[in-house]
C-alpha cells in the first residue's frame, strides 16, 4: 500500500485548498476600507492601559452609558500593561495598520507622534467646532504636555504627578512628623527608623525595569540631585557625579529599607503592598490616592501625603497623563471623537461620581473638578496636593542645569524608548544586587553613546 | 529542511515508479502540491522577508522608511554583548533544565514502574505539571509560590531560618530554570517509563536468576535499554526548552538587569521595546543559522544511535 486510494488523496487536496482559502480570507479580512463618516455610527476600537481607573470604570461605563447614548456606535477595548501598550500602539500607528481608532498615549508619545504626522490634530479638527468640550478647562501643564505647535493631539483621561504617601499611624508611633515638602535626606532618616524587615518596609519604591517604571521614579531623584541625561550638546551624562550620587542614593535606599524583591515591582505591585499595610512610605504617582481611597478604605484613613521629596531643586514631581488620541487616517473617526470627548468630559466625571462616588473620579485633568465643592469634600485629603504637584511639575525645565530636552521622567526623543529600557534593566540589576551601580551606569552611558548628537537632537 | 534530508536515507530508489511518463509523475505529485505550497508560504516566504529586513535600517518609532544599510545589523549582532549574553543564558538554561529534568525523570520512572497501591493516581499527579499551560504555570510560580511577602516557598522555609527571600530577584535564573524543570520532568518521565515498560521481563528474570542485584541489573541491562529513550527525551526537550519564553516573560521579564534574558526574549525585546526591525531580523537570521548547525550535529549523532540499535 504505497499509495493511498484516490478518494483519500483527493480529500486531502481539498482540505489543503480549504486551508489556503481560509488563510486568504483571513488576510483580506483586515482592510475593510473606509466606512461612511457619519459620526453617530461605527466601531471604536480603543487601546488602553490596564489600570484601575480604566478597567474598573471606563470600560463598564462605556458599555452601560456611552453605547446607550449612541446606539449606532460600538466600543471595543484592547487592554495592555504599560510596556505592551506602547509596543502595540507604536506598531499600529507607525505602520498605519489602523487596528485601533483611539489610542491611549502620554506626553512622551503625543508630541513625537504629532511631529511624525501620525495623529489627528484634535484642536483644529474637532475641539474648534465643539464648544461644549471646554478645552480651556484642562490643567495648563497637562494640556501643554499633550500639545504640538499649540494644538492638542491628545486629550487627558487622567493626569498625575508623583508624591509621597505615608502611614500616619506608624509615623505617630515612632514620634516622627512628615513635612509637607520633605527632602530625600529626611525621607532616608524616616525609612531607617520605620523599617521592620519582614513586617513593614521603610519605603516602597519602584524597581521593575522600564522607562515608565523604575526609571520614572529614579529620574525625579536624579533631577533634584542636579543630574541630567544629556548636556546642552547632547553628550550623555549618566556617569557624571550627580547622576551617580542620585542613583547610589536610590539603589541604597531601596536595598536597605525597601520592599524585598523590589526589582520586580512597579505601580500595581506597590499599590497592593501599600494597600496591605506593608509600606511605611511609598513614593509613586499621585493617582494612587484615588485607588487607595476606593480599594483600601482602612489604609486610606491612615494615609498622609507629602510633595515629591527634593534635594537641590524646589520641586521634583513628574508629570504624566494617560490621554486619548486618534491616529491619522482611521475609519469612523467621527465616532472615535464622540468616544474620546465623552471619556474626557466633565459629564464623564459626573457619571463616575454617581456610580462610584466623587473620590473615585479620574483626577488631574480639569480645573473645574478641583473647584467643585463636592469633589473638594470627598477627596479633601489628596485633591489639593495632587493639583499642587501637577502644577509645580515643569517638563520644559526639569533639571537643575539647562537641558536640551523636554520631559521630567523621560527624554522626549524616539531613541529614549530603547535607551530608557536598557538603563532601566541595568538599574534593576543593581537593585537586585547582580551588579554595582557604577557598572550599571557605565553600561547605560555606553548605550547612550551609540547615538550621535545629531541623531538625538533630531537634526 | 536540509537537516531532515540528512536523517532519512534516500528511499527514492525504491519509491520512484519505473517507466512512468513525466505526465504521470506530475499527476502523482499534484495532490501533494497544496500542502507543499502552503508550507512554503508560511515558512519560507517569511524567512526570505526576514532576510531582506536584516539588511535594512528600519525602526518602527521613526517615520523614516526602511533603507539598505548593508551588514551593519550583523555587525551589531556579533559585537553586541547583549546578544552574546542571551546566547550563553539560552544554552545554560536549556542544558541545565534538560539534564536535571532527565535525571529526575529517570528516577521517577523507575519508581513508577513498580506496582503499588494507587499507582495510576500517583502517575496522573506526576504528569500534571506538563499539562498545565506554561503561562499559567509561570504565573503561579511567580506569584503564590515565589513571592517574597506572600509566597508559599518562603512560608515553608521559615522554620529553617529563611526569611523573605526575593527568589525572582536574587536567584532569578535559578527560579526560571526551576520552573522549566518542574514542567518538563513529567515529559522525560513518560518517555523513560515507556522504555521501561517495553523491557522484556525474561531478561530481567534471567538476571535475577544469575544473582544480579537491582543496581547491577539497572546498570547492565535497564540503562542500555533506556539509552535511545533518554536520547530522544533529551533531543525533544532541548528543541522545546531552547525556545522557552512564557516563563521568562511572565516571571522576571528578562530581569533583573538581563539576568534571565534568553535569545527568544532578547529578540522579542528588540521588536517590542526597541522597535528595531532590522536588528531583530539579523538576530533572528543568526539564531536560525546557529540552530541549524547545532541541530545537524545533534540529529546526526542520534540518527547513528538509532541505526545502531536497530541493527
Amino acid at each position: 500500500m504505497r499509495y493511498p486510494p484516490v478518494r483519500l488523496r483527493a480529500l486531502g487536496a481539498v482540505g489543503c485548498v480549504a486551508a489556503l482559502a481560509a488563510l486568504a480570507a483571513c488576510s483580506s479580512g483586515g482592510s475593510s476600507g473606509n466606512s461612511g463618516s457619519n459620526s453617530n455610527s461605527g466601531t471604536v476600537t480603543v487601546a488602553v492601559v490596564s489600570n484601575p481607573l480604566i478597567t474598573g470604570q471606563m470600560i463598564p461605563l462605556a458599555k452601560s452609558n456611552f453605547e446607550k447614548q449612541y446606539p449606532g456606535i460600538k466600543v471595543k477595548f484592547a487592554t495592555y500593561t504599560e510596556g505592551d501598550l506602547r509596543a502595540a500602539i507604536e506598531k499600529n500607528v507607525s505602520t498605519h495598520s489602523n487596528a485601533f481608532n483611539v489610542v491611549m498615549i502620554g506626553p512622551y508619545e503625543a508630541p513625537l507622534f504629532a511631529k511624525n504626522g501620525w495623529l489627528t490634530d484634535l484642536s483644529k479638527q474637532y475641539i474648534a467646532s465643539d464648544p461644549g468640550y471646554d478645552a480651556a478647562d484642562l490643567l495648563p501643564p497637562i494640556a501643554k504636555a499633550l500639545s504640538y505647535k499649540g494644538d492638542l493631539y491628545a486629550v487627558p483621561f487622567y493626569g498625575e504627578s508623583s508624591m509621597m504617601f505615608y502611614n500616619k499611624t506608624l509615623f505617630q508611633q515612632a514620634g516622627l512628623t512628615m513635612p509637607h515638602n520633605p527632602t530625600w535626606a529626611q525621607v532616608e532618616g524616616f525609612a531607617a527608623k520605620l523599617n521592620q524587615p519582614g513586617k513593614v518596609s521603610g519605603i516602597c519604591l519602584r524597581g521593575l525595569a522600564g522607562w515608565g517604571d523604575n526609571m520614572a521614579a529614579l529620574d525625579t531623584v536624579v533631577n533634584t540631585f542636579g543630574g541630567q541625561w544629556f548636556d546642552m550638546n547632547w553628550k550623555p551624562q549618566l556617569t557624571s557625579p550627580p547622576f551617580v550620587e542620585a542613583t547610589n542614593f536610590y539603589v541604597n535606599l531601596v536595598r536597605k529599607y525597601g520592599e524585598p524583591g523590589a526589582s520586580n515591582d512597579s505601580f500595581n505591585q506597590l499599590l497592593t503592598l501599600y494597600g496591605q499595610g506593608k509600606c511605611a512610605m511609598w513614593y509613586d504617582a499621585t493617582v494612587a490616592a484615588t485607588s487607595i481611597a476606593t480599594t483600601y478604605p482602612d489604609v486610606y484613613k491612615q494615609t498622609g501625603y507629602a510633595l515629591a521629596p527634593v534635594n537641590k531643586t524646589k520641586a521634583s514631581g513628574w508629570l504624566w497623563t494617560w490621554s486619548l488620541g486618534i491616529p491619522q487616517g482611521v475609519s469612523d473617526s467621527g465616532a472615535a471623537w464622540k468616544f474620546v470627548s465623552w471619556a474626557t468630559s466633565k459629564q464623564y466625571d459626573e457619571l463616575v461620581a454617581a456610580k462610584y462616588g466623587w473620590s473615585a473620579v479620574p483626577p488631574g485633568t480639569r480645573t473645574s473638578l478641583y473647584n467643585n465643592p463636592k469633589y473638594q469634600q470627598a477627596a479633601k485629603a489628596f485633591a489639593s496636593i495632587t493639583q499642587e504637584s501637577i502644577n509645580s511639575a515643569d517638563p520644559e525645565h526639569p533639571t537643575l542645569n539647562p537641558v536640551p530636552y523636554v520631559g521630567v521622567q523621560y527624554v522626549d526623543i524616539p531613541q529614549f524608548e530603547s535607551l530608557g529600557l536598557t538603563v532601566g534593566q541595568q538599574i534593576a540589576g543593581a537593585i537586585a544586587g547582580t551588579e554595582s551601580v557604577n557598572q550599571a551606569l557605565q553600561a547605560g552611558q555606553s548605550a547612550a553613546s551609540q547615538y550621535t548628537p545629531a541623531q538625538l537632537s533630531g537634526g | 529542511m536540509t537537516v531532515l534530508e540528512d536523517l532519512a536515507p534516500p528511499p527514492e530508489v525504491e519509491v520512484k515508479p519505473r517507466g512512468v511518463s513525466r505526465r504521470e509523475r506530475w499527476q502523482l505529485r499534484l495532490p501533494l502540491l497544496p500542502a507543499l505550497i502552503y508550507t512554503i508560504v508560511v515558512t519560507q516566504i517569511p524567512f526570505l522577508v526576514t532576510l531582506w529586513y536584516s539588511f535594512q535600517s528600519y525602526f518602527w518609532n521613526t517615520p523614516a522608511p526602511a533603507s539598505f544599510n548593508g551588514l551593519a545589523n550583523y555587525k551589531t549582532v556579533f559585537t553586541s554583548p547583549a546578544f552574546r549574553g542571551s546566547l550563553v543564558r539560552s544554552v545554560v538554561m536549556t542544558v541545565v533544565a534538560v539534564i536535571v529534568a532527565m535525571i529526575l525523570g529517570v528516577l521517577f520512572a523507575v519508581l513508577l514502574d513498580r506496582k503499588f497501591l494507587g499507582r495510576s493516581v500517583v502517575r496522573t499527579l506526576m504528569i500534571t505539571p506538563f499539562l498545565v499551560m506554561p503561562a499559567a504555570a509561570a504565573l503561579v510560580w511567580a506569584g503564590p509560590m515565589l513571592d517574597p511577602q506572600f509566597g508559599l516557598l518562603n512560608y515553608l522555609l521559615q522554620p529553617f531560618g529563611v526569611h523573605h527571600v526575593a527568589w525572582l530577584s536574587t536567584h532569578a535564573l535559578g527560579s526560571v530554570i526551576l520552573v522549566m524543570i518542574w514542567q518538563w520532568t513529567p515529559f522525560m518521565m513518560l518517555i523513560v517509563l515507556a522504555g521501561l515498560q517495553s523491557q522484556p521481563s525474561d531478561t530481567l528474570e534471567a538476571a535475577k536468576v544469575d544473582g544480579a542485584g537491582p543496581f547491577a541489573t539497572f546498570r547492565e541491562l535497564t540503562f542500555p535499554h533506556l539509552r535511545p529513550y533518554i536520547e530522544l527525551g533529551i533531543l525533544l526537550g532541548s528543541i522545546y526548552l531552547v525556545n522557552v519564553f512564557d516563563a521568562v516573560r511572565l516571571m522576571t521579564n528578562g530581569g533583573p538587569g538581563t539576568a534571565t534574558t534568553n535569545l527568544p526574549f532578547y529578540l522579542f525585546q528588540q521588536v517590542n521595546n526597541a522597535f528595531d526591525i532590522g536588528g531583530a531580523a539579523a538576530t533572528g537570521v543568526v539564531t536560525v543559522i546557529l540552530t541549524i548547525i547545532v541541530a545537524t550535529f545533534a540529529l546526526r549523532m542520534f540518527a547513528r544511535v538509532f541505526q545502531f540499535e536497530e541493527a
